[in-house]
């Protein structure tokens, strides 16, 4: 299995999660995060003072895969969450040991 | 000032009482309008500092204060009497021009309870709440109070003796809290993370609700100063609007030249530098002239807020920058602008009267200014010495709202801008089961 985790434009994340739900992802965890690539910040001004603010909005989406479906979800995000512009955002992926379900302690790829 | 009429005016009445409470309005107005300006973690305290304001400074004025500065003269137009100490003397049937006098002092309370008020904005996020308890009265009693006598006391030196103007305050209320907050903002020095770390307004519809709140209760200031019912107030009103809106234009118009945006914060900014402007002039210029000393103030105070980072003092707020500098523009500019119709006398220079006004107005200015800063600077270096003024550093990092009161006023993620990660520290008043 796989975690891949995607940190993308907040306004990206309908069309990133439709995507998901059309390939058969049946859930997946999004936060709400600040951060930097090569985008850096922006500036704002107050009373003729420059602030730079270098964390920018993002939102990170969490989703567990089986290791064959990896390929085409991070495909998918990448396809939906693309703008082409600077501060489109990153997409990795690392192997996961074990996931359980909590409510019936299924283990493995069932539990996803 | 006491031409006695048997009976007060009901009609003039009826307005001051109305002018006297829009004037209140402006010190909760004023409360907000700094309040959106600083970070989260201080809100409170910011609006607190306004608040307290209104209580200790009506104490203080129905003690002494009134009878200091509108009592009978007693040194040379520098200071009133004790002769209406605790309002004595003073009932329902006492006349001051054409309104009861009570209402008279009340009105003028409302003055002194602002213009105290307006000194936090210069040493925001980082006073010491007890300090600021002490400051506030001593303060209205030490430079309020004798500099309204100058300006408006019977036998006042600044009006009755020298002959500047002033209608509704641009010296004591405007100059004074402006070279005042400068003082106290040195004495204290700047905030932590100064010039360093971005301290952006927290919450800008605040700021502009509090603008509009300002602007509404100004009314009351500036056309309550004619003290009556009458066209002067009418024209007073007019040029209070006027003076706002070029203000605020002239200040977007700046920002639109040398940033590229124009912001909300310029515009309630802009209003306010405008409206402070015409404070002194509104009774005693044309509409042309309250259009140019709207526009003026708002140009000029929009550059001169960004002085603080050059010469290194930290005037949060901009107390500085919109009521000194706005203040002194709108009390110079009548020695060019001032019109007979207006004044029932004197003139300014472009209306044919001279040079004479001008440097009326300009003696004013810097007897207002010296004295305010003085006296202000020694009562803040006095409070240091022994009460301590300023607040502690960790008190100032996690914000005064957590520390000082044990509130916070919003509730908000970790990572809102400065939040103290405070919410799981149990309440010790009542143990509160969040869970539940």
């Amino acid at each position: 299995m796989k975690l891949i985790t995607a940190i993308v434009k907040p306004y990206r994340l309908d069309e990133v999660k439709t995507a998901l739900q059309e390939l058969g992802v049946h859930g997946l965890t999004v936060t709400e995060a600040s951060g930097y690539g090569r985008q850096r910040g922006h500036t704002e001004v107050y009373r003729g003072a420059e602030y730079r603010v270098d964390l920018v909005p993002k939102v990170r989406i969490e989703v567990v895969v089986e290791d064959a479906a990896a390929e085409d979800v991070i495909d998918a995000i990448v396809k939906a969450a693309q703008t082409g512009k600077i501060g489109d955002g990153k997409v990795w992926a690392v192997p996961v040991e074990t996931v359980v379900r909590v409510r019936t302690g299924e283990r493995g790829p069932d539990a996803l | 000032m006491t031409f006695a009429a048997a009976h007060a005016d009901t009609g003039d009445t009826a307005w001051m009482l109305a002018a006297t409470a829009l004037v209140l309005l402006m010190t909760p107005g004023l409360a907000l309008f700094y309040g959106g300006m600083v970070r989260t973690k201080s809100v409170l305290n910011m609006l607190m500092m306004s608040f307290v304001s209104i209580a200790l400074v009506t104490v203080v004025w129905l003690a002494v204060g009134y009878s200091l500065a509108f009592g009978g003269d007693s040194a040379a137009g520098l200071i009133g009497g004790l002769d209406h100490a605790g309002m004595s003397g003073l009932g329902p049937d006492s006349v001051q021009g054409t309104v009861p006098t009570l209402l008279f002092a009340t009105f003028q309370l409302t003055f002194a309870i602002i213009t105290a008020a307006l000194i936090s904005g210069a040493v925001a996020d980082r006073v010491k709440f007890g300090a600021w308890l002490v400051f506030v009265p001593v303060w209205a009693l030490l430079v309020y109070v004798p500099v309204a006598h100058w300006v408006w006391g019977p036998g006042g030196w600044i009006l009755d003796r020298l002959g500047a103007l002033d209608f509704a305050g641009g010296l004591p209320v405007e100059i004074a809290s402006g070279a005042s907050g400068l003082a106290l903002c040195l004495v204290i020095g700047p905030r932590l993370g100064f010039k360093k770390d971005a301290m952006r307004p927290h919450n800008l519809p605040m700021v502009m609700l509090g603008a509009g709140l300002l602007w509404f209760g100004w009314f009351g200031f500036n056309a309550g100063s004619a003290l009556g019912a009458n066209g002067l107030a009418a024209a007073a009103f007019l040029n209070t609007l006027a003076a706002g809106c070029t203000g605020l234009l002239g200040w977007l118009f700046v920002e639109q030249k040398r940033d590229g945006h124009p912001t909300t914060l310029g515009a309630a900014s802009g209003a306010v530098a405008g409206l402070v402007a015409i404070t002194p002039s509104c009774g005693s210029v044309s509409l042309l002239g309250a259009l140019v000393v709207g526009l003026a103030a708002g140009v000029v105070c929009s550059y001169a807020v960004s002085w603080k980072f050059r010469l290194n003092y930290d005037d949060s707020l901009d107390v500085v920058g919109v009521h000194l500098v706005g203040g002194i523009i709108g009390t110079l500019l009548i020695g060019l602008f001032a019109e007979k119709a207006m004044t029932g006398g004197a003139e300014g220079l472009l209306y044919g009267g001279g040079v004479t006004q001008l440097g009326k107005q300009l003696v004013a200015i810097v007897a207002v200014a010296t004295y305010a800063f003085g006296v202000t600077y020694g009562i803040g270096k006095l409070l240091d010495k022994t009460l301590g003024l300023r607040a502690g550093e960790e008190q100032e990092h996690t914000g005064l709202d957590l520390t000082v009161h044990a509130e916070t006023a919003y509730d908000h993620g970790v990572l809102g801008h400065g939040a103290p990660v405070a919410h799981s520290l149990v309440p010790t008043a009542q143990k509160v089961d969040t869970q539940a």
